[in-house]
């Protein structure tokens, strides 16, 4: 157990419904993530994949279970664990270096010496040129290059992602991901990567876990992915053990998939009943 | 607004603008000097002129503009922090923000113009009970903004600055005061004349300085010239108060992608 870098023990989240009652978002979640491991999760859109991820985090609280991290309990925020958000999650008001170093500031560092590791930062993600500039000058692709330095700048030893590259242009999106398993395999930290898109989760990781459909969704298949490292993300995906993965992941998600598309589509139906 | 096609802009424009203002003056004249409106009641635009330059060269304006303008600053001053203050702290404990909601919004839908007859009571003829009057008005324009500015910061920034490892007081500091700031700043330009209507609107109901004092006396023996002359003064010092308004903006909102009111045509 005490290998493990992350591990969910039987957690479950259930929200109060707005209209009354409550919705179980996740349930029964058993996962570990091993020190060093890549672990990405895969599952149909609105099947509880971040709510899995905020409980990691410690931003949400367990309604049942337990998160444990490097077998402590986790009470309060996970103080190991870096967080990499979906959404725009930089400081509007602070300069792209400030925003690096915003962290280390928070973290009683004198503000020389934070702004001389944020530079330094912020030249490994290739963006030594922007430093003052603001988060609405940046590009999205920048922006999130940003926020990487942003979290790795404090050295933590998990790794949290949020479909982080999820808005990007796929080009874009490919260079990120090449990027990120460069600085991972530099020191590798324990890294838990939530997306949508299988490919992604292929090409990045060691192992893949599959979430069903929500309500009460939970891991309904896991496969080690033995592909050598290192790894170019845009290459990998057309090498035969790549496409004989995909081909059975795929096999396990798909029901999964078509369950969680007529769940939105019913929701859509009965919202839209509800309004005329 | 980069048409420039069809709207002039730099130069060009501000001739444009003066033609304007030339134009009206010219109306004005020649309306009141062929008398088909009587002078008598709506001035006359060379007397009012030579007046406001009478004022200027003899320094008689300068004692009463600055007491005009010491009340605007002052109640831009502490309405701005006293709005700032209790709209951070209403907005970070939900109990004193439900408690205190119907008396808020009691307070802002009263005309508190009517306080000025109270506050002349309480703190006499002098800056004070300008400066109070002035108060009320900027306090709920900055309290409401900073309020929405604290309730609007983004839970993904909130959450992101926790991540990082920010406590409470630098959640304040980081995250919610700049957020908040940025909202004062775009109620900037009504706070500032909402400062200066109070400071104005108080001499005008009692007072012994003030151009609002000046504009109430020459009222008193019918000499509207004065009165229009005191009025263009007002009018060109809220024009310089909103430009110096504009100038700070710009300069701590760098990081807002051109939003705000700072662009006017």
């Amino acid at each position: 157990m005490s290998d493990c870098a992350l591990s969910f023990a039987a957690v479950s989240a259930a929200f109060a419904a707005p209209g009354g009652g409550r919705y179980t978002a996740v349930a029964g979640v058993d996962l570990d993530v091993a020190q060093g491991e890549f672990v990405c999760v895969v599952g149909p859109t609105g099947c509880g994949k971040s709510t899995l991820l905020n409980m990691a985090a410690g931003l949400l609280q367990p309604s049942a279970g337990q998160v444990r991290v490097f077998g402590q309990p986790l009470d309060g925020l996970n103080r190991h664990a870096g967080y990499m958000f979906q959404a725009d999650s930089l400081m509007p008001w602070k300069s792209a270096i400030d925003n690096v170093m915003a962290g280390l500031i928070f973290r009683g560092t004198s503000p020389v010496e934070a702004r001389e590791q944020a530079r330094y930062w912020l030249q490994r993600v290739g963006l030594a040129q922007h430093a003052d500039r603001y988060p609405h000058q940046l590009s999205g692709g920048m922006k999130k290059r940003v926020a990487l330095a942003q979290m790795l700048i404090l050295d933590p030893r998990i790794i949290l992602m949020d479909e982080p590259f999820s808005a990007l242009d796929i080009q874009t999106r490919q260079l990120m991901e090449n990027e990120l398993l460069d600085l991972w395999s530099a020191d590798r930290k324990s890294v838990l990567f939530i997306t949508h898109d299988l490919e992604e989760a292929i090409a990045l990781s060691d192992r893949v876990v599959v979430l069903s459909a929500g309500p009460a969704s939970h891991p309904i298949g896991e496969f080690a992915i033995g592909l050598p490292r290192p790894r170019d993300v845009a290459e990998i995906r057309l090498t035969p053990h790549f496409v004989e993965l995909h081909g059975r992941i795929w096999g396990a998600m798909k029901e999964e998939v078509l369950k969680g598309y007529a769940q939105s589509q019913g929701m859509a139906r009965a919202s839209g009943g509800r309004h005329e | 607004m980069n048409d420039s096609h069809t709207v002039p802009s730099g130069l060009r424009l501000r001739v444009y603008q003066l033609l304007v203002l030339l134009a009206l003056f010219g109306l004005w004249w020649g309306l009141t000097a062929s008398a088909i409106l009587p002078p008598f009641f709506f001035g006359e635009p060379l007397r009012v002129l030579v007046r406001i330059g009478e004022w200027f060269a003899s320094g008689d304006i300068y004692p009463h503009l600055g007491v005009t303008l010491i009340e605007t600053v002052l109640a831009f001053a502490f309405g701005t922090g006293l709005g700032l203050a209790v709209g951070l702290w209403l907005a970070l404990s939900p109990t004193a923000a439900v408690l205190a909601d119907p008396y808020i919004k009691a307070a802002n839908a009263m005309p508190r113009v009517i306080l000025a007859p109270i506050f002349a009571v309480w703190f006499g003829l002098g800056i004070g009970s300008k400066v109070a009057l002035g108060i009320t008005l900027v306090f709920f324009i900055v309290f409401f903004n900073v309020y929405q500015g604290i309730r609007e910061v983004s839970p993904v920034v909130l959450a992101n600055a926790r991540m990082l490892g920010a406590g409470r007081r630098q959640l304040l500091r980081h995250v919610y005061l700049p957020s908040a700031m940025s909202w004062v700043f775009s109620s900037l330009h009504t706070s500032v004349g909402m400062a200066f209507v109070g400071a104005v609107v108080g001499e005008y109901l009692g007072s012994a300085k003030g151009v609002g004092y000046l504009i109430l006396q020459a009222e008193g023996s019918f000499d509207i010239n004065t009165v229009f002359a005191g009025i263009l003064v007002l009018t060109a010092c809220a024009l310089l108060l909103d430009g110096l308004v504009s100038q700070v903006e710009r300069r701590l909102l760098a990081w807002q992608p051109g939003q705000g009111n700072t662009e006017k045509i």
